[in-house]
């Protein structure tokens, strides 16, 4: 055992409550040491669940056991308690990375980008991750035959095992009667995005961006209409310069957000909000 | 800057309008307000703020602009909102019967003369 996991594990012993669990899991893990850095981190999280770092931590480990669904769901309840975690974001883009989706990397790279200007390695990924993107592109073009998934992570964080690709549900079919289908979020209380899509105004994809910023937005609504003695909200609207927003609550755990260019007067924006919503109650009610 | 008690005083003749405030949007804090009796003006600046500070998050994630005018619609009435450039936000609590059309064209009208 070297000298640093020694002390730690010491510090942990000493102060079962402290946050000492961090460094020693992620020493371990480091080492190679999974199934011991896994219990440590678990044992962590029992203690801190809304601790964003424990999640991250979590998600390495499982991400390093080759446990990449676990990884995703971790990187996501990072995500959901801190929606501009570079780490978890990173993580995400490079599942997605090497599942082949290469426009939703770019796009979970962009944001960690934003997140973090200053690191260079995010800018690194997110330039190869458009290079490969385009390589594959321009191998689809010319050749009939799939293109070869990409080789290597986008992320600099050592992750050794190649997985299988994840399947990517079609996050736009639930929509896809509605007006062509875009600008239509279904998105849960923790901001996770269920379905639907919303192309950023500069081009790409920012669904999940944008879900991300609904995290409890109607419980924020339902305290301010209930402090004011106005009963359960309905709808919120938002009218930007660049577009009508419509926000709207199919169920009690989910909100709806329908989004459309400014030309379009925001009373028709708010009858697309309420159709959609009619369309994901059934959704919803035939997962269930 | 125009007194922001007059321009409350344009929004507050708008039919069906209980009260309006102008706040800090940054936090929450009351700068002027004009409101009926048993509208709590603390709770909805705090309140208002917050949820357009996180609508203008929403609206950018989409690479949007940030929103000039945001209504929360309930059962018994509406709370309406138009940030300011200055970091202000202009709020106003109205009640079911309101014309929410002259609110708004007042309110958008009070926040370009609130910068």
């Amino acid at each position: 055992m070297s000298d640093d996991i020694r002390t730690l594990t010491t510090r942990l012993a000493e102060e079962p409550t402290s946050l000492a669990f961090l460094e020693l899991a992620e020493s371990l893990r480091r080492r190679g040491q999974l199934a011991a850095a896994a219990k440590i981190a678990r044992g962590g999280l029992g203690r801190y669940p809304g601790l964003a770092d424990a999640h991250d931590l979590m998600a390495r480990i499982l991400s390093d056991q080759g446990d990449l669904a676990g990884a995703f769901d971790a990187w996501a309840d990072a995500l959901r308690l801190d929606p501009m975690r570079t780490g978890a974001l990173k993580g995400i883009a490079f599942l997605y990375f090497r599942a082949g989706d290469a426009a939703a990397a770019a796009d979970h790279l962009q944001r960690a980008a934003e997140a973090d200007p200053d690191d260079a390695s995010i800018a690194q990924a997110l330039a190869r991750v458009r290079r490969e993107s385009l390589g594959t592109a321009h191998r689809m073009e010319s050749r009939p035959t799939p293109a070869p998934a990409p080789a290597a992570a986008p992320d600099p964080e050592p992750v050794t095992v190649v997985p299988q690709p994840v399947e990517q549900p079609d996050r736009s079919a639930l929509f896809a009667e509605l007006e062509g289908g875009h600008g239509l979020l279904l998105v849960d209380a923790n901001g996770l995005l269920l379905a639907g899509s919303l192309p950023a105004l500069g081009g790409g994809e920012s669904g999940d961006r944008v879900a991300a910023q609904l995290a409890g937005v109607s419980r924020e609504a339902a305290r301010a209409t209930r402090l004011l003695d106005l009963g359960t909200w309905q709808s919120i609207t938002a009218e930007s310069p660049d577009g009508h927003f419509v926000l709207v609550r199919p169920t009690g755990e989910t909100v709806l957000l329908a989004a459309r260019e400014p030309l379009l007067p925001v009373a028709r924006v708010a009858l697309l909000a309420e159709r959609a919503a009619r369309a994901a109650r059934s959704w919803l009610e035939q997962l269930r | 800057m125009t007194d922001p008690q007059a321009v409350l005083d344009r929004v507050t003749r708008v039919a069906g309008v209980r009260g309006a405030l102008v706040a800090s949007a940054g936090d929450g804090l009351v700068v002027a307000d004009q409101l009926m009796d048993g509208v709590d003006g603390r709770a909805a600046a705090a309140l208002a703020g917050s949820l357009v500070g996180r609508l203008v998050r929403t609206v950018a994630g989409a690479g949007r602009r940030p929103p000039a005018f945001v209504q929360l619609r309930a059962e018994r009435g509406s709370i309406l909102a138009a940030p300011c450039p200055n970091d202000l936000v202009l709020i106003a609590v109205v009640g079911p019967d309101a014309n929410v059309g002259l609110a708004r064209l007042e309110m958008l009208d009070a926040a370009s003369r609130l910068s």
